[in-house]
């Protein structure tokens, strides 16, 4: 069997990239680090690739917005991405690579992206935070990740509030099987920081009507070791991060 | 600042407001009416922000629908309000502020949204032709009071030293900087002044040079036979700065009848020579320290570190000061060797109490509430934008920073072995990499040098910079992959001083020429001084070799970041610089580095007369220790941990809190940065606000103990630790001043020798005091003591937080009645005392066995004690370990019970042992006194009993959570 090919992409202000690449890695794909100019300079290689992920920062300082002179930028190449999705690769947006996404309107594509209906607004309390949250997968069109699977992840932004333009918008999303991420609490109804943002209907990752595009506000490569969760010290019995298996999964299906 | 005319209303440009829907909140106003009420501005009832963007005129209606449609509003939350050049826009409301940068001041939006409307199409002109400025306009229904409408525009929605403020007024500057005038050689006739004369000239232009520096100036122009240019003069100025030169660590000092000629010398760089730690690669002469981290296939890894002061700008620009504090520090980590890789920041801030009464706050100071919160986005904004996790910190409050707080920003980097080293050889271009030059930050080293006044505000408003991480960022990510093609020999960050200070450094052996038209410019018209002392951030001075010239640039023009040459080093032993091919200064570069005379200053301390107060007997403990939890120094940090990235770049062992909720104050934190090695590098901070009033030495040996108690508790290995040393002191030409600083630094001697602890690097800042008409207020002497040390293997590393019910619980270290400087005698009140300090006869070996035994996995829990004493800390490990913990305090017929609870001796820990393991790890501790206190319980309350069993303190858990939340929250 092949190895799957991935490429991180990154532009001014990415930070991610590195960690992101690490857990393509671990969870067993060859990466490339690419910048986002030097893919513009070369398109044709895009078609090397079976995912690509857009990676987590501050690209080009998140002024104007969190992802939107980024996003922007992706109009210029929607025809390769379009392309890249068509013939089953996949696109994965992590934090600002999610906001990257939204901005550039991938996740609704029969719409222009500045009639789009969907938007990650600044959390509920005004400020970045860096906290553990716990995700549960849902039951959406990106199967390969175990519908109910519960796992601890990092959340770092101050622009992830999920919000629809209206109730119904996230209604129709959820009967599509584009909810993909929610965030967990200990009461079916969550109270903040469980739901660190204020995300409408708790929703922490997104996906296209393909499920073949695919953002999240959480960090799940910065979970890959033993160490790296805040209680570690307290648990017995743990390998490595579950972070490991999110990208894993994603890479299998990928290959499939 | 040049002057500037302002247009008339309404600006002569496309306006664009862009409002959130009156669907969704809109948290920027709510965010400033909380702050406004907080101030007592209760008429002001409602705000609303509208981003607002000034676009070129040119723009015809589609491109300016484009712009707002695709760029600058969300189809989903915002509203935008559209008025065409020279119409007053469709004001809503009662009343109405705009705030703009002023021009001049760097402004990282408007220079986004130019290369923003360039690639996406909307503007076929370059960005350089673009003009593009933004403001904020900010919107109330209800028209306050007109006092409120004034002190909310300037203590809530700008800072009048670098923004312009307008009320109820559409006036917007649309436009550039004016020019400076006149760019010819401009000479400063000095040969013939008197030394009164003198001084006044170094006065009036900001120099801070004093007599003797400023007639040894004279004296060399004379024997030249020429007064020198105002460029020459600058130069000097900033190359002998305090903030440059350090001339009180390394000048002659008399005290007690003894002179010691070169305080740093003779203390803390002596400990590192005697210690001679093979593991030291690079101490003192670089930006940063080296020491080595570890071998991972084939390649050997070193860590870098440095910490520094950023004072005066942070009480004049919390945000900006801050945030710049941490753009200097990390361009000091990758400026040092060949360049590092930025892998941690740390911060620690210093100010006043945050429920100081308003009326209480000094004239022309902010409020300290304000001031923290400042610097806490501004360490947030630049640090998170950086992708560098802030990790490590601390707050610390008292009355004596009210006017002059203080802002230290800390960097870690890690580099291969090869890029250690650097050089300069004649021949080698000077290349500039990074921001552009502007007119900010004039006169920052030398501001620094002066005491801080109510008139700062005004006068050093040039010396404030505003910071842009993206450009920083494209700077770092530029320069490694420059490094690592080995494209340049040498380089330096451009900090204090600026292209002076850096120029000037790296060319001290050799020689430089710079033509300083070639510099690349925020906007026209900067004089050929503002050019050379510009302290403009986020740039960076690289020695290139000419064949490599063009492949340097290329590699930096890709990650978005301008190179440009500007003149190269030669063997001429000269400091030549030219604009427009006129020479403007023409030094000898040994006058500039050597030529200034050492200054002879006395020093003398005595103790203050303090009587000692007797041991308080408290009536409930219990209550005492929920009311130390509330104070805001051992209070709940984590709405500021919480602001920062702490898990970026994905190598945490142990975080900045821990526990089952993480909201346990972790002690030191431990990084994982190599993959591949099992080895961590653990980050503690040691430092106190109270006791260097009474002992400035047991302060000093204190602060390194804790350090030390911080990185040995998470696991570091005490004989492979390195300190980190930041004096932030009063005005040490006054010999009390000078007298503490002597004292604390023979203390950091003594304590280095004895724990084999080595400096690698230090920063001090010596004039924080606070002028008010003829009182002066020094603050209290503080000095930051950071420990960078190695972790073995990060899966033995050790948290704070009770683990399980049923284990044991040890105290290791001897307790005394220490309270002088505690935070119970600041509770009650009470002045006086003895201050704790560390017996090095045995600290050592203490910290070698419980290290030991921690390696041998005897040790479950491990939580240092230091403010607030044993008290404290079995609450906040209980706390975090969501446990109860049953207590029985043993103690001698010397020792009070209050003492025993609240002492902060020093070399102590608190340890959870599993009851197995007890005699194994009382036996690891050799003859060190190890107390058994009681044990871990699964009933969440903490339970302390005295020695004939009758109850201390018995609190519930939650009410220690309680009260550890019951502080200043931002």
């Amino acid at each position: 069997m092949q190895t799957t090919q991935a490429l991180v992409l990154r532009t001014s202000g990415t930070n991610c990239e590195l960690e992101t690449a690490r857990a393509l890695e671990r969870g067993g794909a060859k990466v490339d680090v690419l910048s986002h100019r030097r893919l513009q300079d070369d398109l044709p290689r895009l078609t090397k690739y079976r995912v690509l992920v857009f990676a987590g920062g501050f690209s080009h300082g998140d002024d104007l917005a969190a992802g939107r002179v980024w996003g922007s930028d992706l109009r210029a190449i929607r025809r390769e991405l379009d392309a890249f999705v068509a013939d089953g690769g996949l696109i994965l947006g992590v934090c600002n690579g999610f906001q990257v996404l939204m901005e550039s309107g991938l996740f609704q594509p029969d719409r222009a992206p500045e009639e789009r209906t969907l938007a990650l607004y600044s959390n509920a309390s005004n400020h970045y935070e860096c906290r553990w949250v716990q995700l549960a997968v849902e039951r959406s069109k990106c199967s390969w990740w175990t519908e109910g699977w519960k796992f601890p992840v990092p959340v770092a932004h101050a622009e992830g509030r999920f919000t629809c333009k209206d109730e119904a918008t996230l209604e129709g999303l959820r009967a599509a099987g584009q909810i993909v991420l929610t965030y967990q609490g200990a009461n079916e109804t969550l109270t903040y920081p469980e739901n660190p943002n204020g995300s409408m209907g708790d929703v922490a990752g997104i996906c296209d009507p393909s499920g073949r595009v695919v953002g999240l506000m959480p960090h799940p490569e910065r979970n890959l070791d033993l160490f790296n969760r805040p209680d570690w010290t307290r648990l017995e019995g743990r390998q490595e991060g579950e972070g490991v298996r999110f990208y894993a999964d994603l890479v299998a299906a990928a290959q499939g | 600042m040049a002057p500037v005319t302002i247009s008339p209303a309404p600006p002569q440009a496309w306006r664009v407001e862009v409002f959130r829907r009156p669907t969704v909140d809109d948290p920027e106003g709510t965010h400033a009416l909380a702050a406004a009420q907080a101030l007592g501005l209760s008429s002001i009832s409602d705000l609303r922000l509208g981003r607002g963007y000034l676009l070129p005129p040119e723009f015809d209606e589609t491109q300016v629908l484009r712009t707002v449609r695709e760029l600058l509003a969300d189809p989903v939350l915002d509203v935008a309000r559209i008025t065409a050049p020279g119409e007053m826009p469709a004001r809503e409301g009662a009343a109405f502020v705009l705030v703009a940068r002023k021009p001049g001041v760097t402004d990282p939006v408007s220079q986004t949204l130019e290369r923003a409307l360039h690639t996406a199409g909307i503007a076929p002109v370059t960005e350089e032709d673009l003009l593009v400025t933004t403001f904020q306009a900010w919107e109330m229904q209800t028209r306050p009071v007109e006092e409120h409408l004034s002190q909310l525009s300037k203590r809530v929605l700008a800072n009048v030293v670098i923004d312009a403020v307008s009320i109820d007024d559409e006036t917007l500057y649309y436009g550039r900087p004016a020019k400076a005038e006149g760019h010819g050689v401009a000479d400063v006739p000095l040969l013939n002044l008197d030394e009164a004369a003198l001084v006044q000239l170094s006065n009036e232009g900001l120099l801070s040079l004093d007599a003797a520096e400023m007639l040894s100036i004279q004296e060399h122009f004379a024997d030249q036979g020429r007064e020198p240019t105002s460029c020459e003069l600058e130069t000097l100025a900033q190359t002998w700065s305090e903030h440059c030169q350090h001339k009180t660590f390394r000048g002659l000092i008399e005290m007690d009848g003894e002179v010691i000629d070169n305080l740093l010398k003779s203390t803390i760089a002596k400990a590192t020579y005697e210690l001679d730690k093979p593991w030291c690669i690079s101490v003192f002469h670089d930006n940063a320290g080296i020491v080595e981290f570890d071998h991972v296939d084939g390649e050997t890894w070193d860590l870098s570190m440095k910490v520094e002061t950023h004072n005066h700008p942070s009480a004049i620009d919390p945000y900006g000061g801050a945030g710049t504090g941490i753009g200097g520090v990390v361009r000091d980590i990758l400026g040092v060797g060949m360049g590092a890789k930025p892998i941690a920041n740390l911060d620690a801030f210093f100010v006043g109490p945050p429920d100081l009464a308003p009326d209480q706050v000094p004239r022309g100071s902010m409020h300290p509430s304000r001031i923290l919160r400042g610097v806490v986005a501004g360490v947030r904004d630049y640090g998170n934008r950086m992708g560098i996790p802030t990790v490590a910190g601390g707050v610390w409050f008292h009355e004596g920073y009210t006017a002059n707080p203080l802002v230290y920003a800390g960097t870690v980097g890690l580099m291969p072995r090869w890029a250690a080293t650097k050089e300069v050889r004649p021949g080698d271009v000077i290349v500039t990499v990074g921001g552009r030059t502007g007119r900010d930050g004039i006169h920052g080293a030398t501001f620094s040098s002066v005491e801080l006044h109510e008139d700062s505000e005004t006068q050093s408003a040039g010396a404030v910079q505003i910071g842009d991480p993206i450009t920083e960022k494209k700077v770092l990510d530029g320069l490694l992959a420059a490094r690592d093609a080995r494209l340049f020999r040498g380089l330096t960050d451009c900090g204090a001083g600026g292209l002076s200070s850096a120029v000037g450094e790296m060319g001290a052996e050799c020689g430089a020429e710079v033509d300083l038209d070639l510099v690349p410019l925020k906007y026209p018209g900067l004089s050929p001084e503002e050019i050379w002392i510009s302290e403009a951030q986020e740039r960076m001075v690289l020695s290139v070799p000419p064949e490599d010239l063009e492949a340097c640039i290329k590699i930096f023009d890709a990650e978005g970041a301008v190179a440009t040459a500007i003149g190269h080093f030669t063997d001429t032993g000269r400091l030549v610089l030219r604009y427009g091919g006129v020479v403007h200064a023409d030094i000898n570069m040994n006058f500039l580095h050597e030529g200034n005379p050492r200054q002879t200053r006395k020093a003398t301390w005595s103790a203050p007369d303090v009587p000692t107060p007797a041991v308080p007997a408290l009536e409930d403990p219990g209550a005492t220790l929920l009311e130390l939890l509330k104070r805001p120094t051992l209070a709940n940090k984590e709405w500021i941990i919480r602001q920062f990235d702490h898990e970026v770049q994905g190598q945490r062992v142990i975080g900045p809190t821990s526990g089952v909720r993480n909201d346990g104050p972790s002690d030191g934190v431990v990084l994982h940065p190599v993959p591949g090695s099992k080895k961590g590098a653990a980050i503690g901070l040691g430092a106190n606000a109270r006791y260097g009033r009474l002992d400035p030495r047991a302060m000093a040996e204190t602060c390194i103990d804790e350090a030390l108690r911080n990185v040995v508790a998470a696991g570091g290995d005490p004989t492979h630790t390195s300190l980190l040393d930041n004096f932030s002191w009063g005005n040490c030409n006054k010999p009390d001043r000078l007298g503490s600083l002597v004292h604390a630094a023979k203390g950091c001697y003594a304590s280095a020798m004895a724990l084999g602890t080595p400096f690698i690097s230090g920063k001090d800042s010596l004039n924080n005091e606070y002028r008010v008409g003829d009182e002066t207020i020094a603050i209290p002497p503080t000095l930051l003591i950071s420990a960078l040390s190695i972790v073995p293997d990060v899966t033995k590393a050790v948290t704070m937080d009770l683990k399980k019910a049923g284990n044991v619980l040890m105290l290791v270290g001897e307790t005394k009645n220490q309270l002088g400087g505690s935070e119970l005698h600041a509770l009650l009140g009470l002045d006086g005392g003895e201050v704790p300090r560390p017996d090095l006869r045995t600290s050592p070996d203490l910290f070698a066995c419980l290290h030991a035994a921690m390696q041998a996995s005897l040790v479950r829990t491990c939580h240092d004690l230091s403010e607030g004493g044993l008290g404290v800390a079995l609450a906040e490990s209980a706390m975090a370990g969501d446990l109860g913990a049953n207590i029985q305090l043993s103690y001698t017929k010397d020792l009070n019970r209050t003492s025993a609870l609240f002492s902060e001796s020093t070399t102590r820990f608190l340890v959870e042992v599993a009851p197995h393991q007890v005699a194994t790890f009382q036996e690891a501790l050799g003859s060190h006194p190890v107390t058994r206190l009681g044990e871990v319980q699964a009933a969440s309350r903490l339970q302390i009993s005295d020695m004939n069993g009758d109850s201390l303190v018995d609190l519930s858990i939650d009410s220690i959570r309680d009260a550890f939340n019951g502080s200043f929250q931002g």
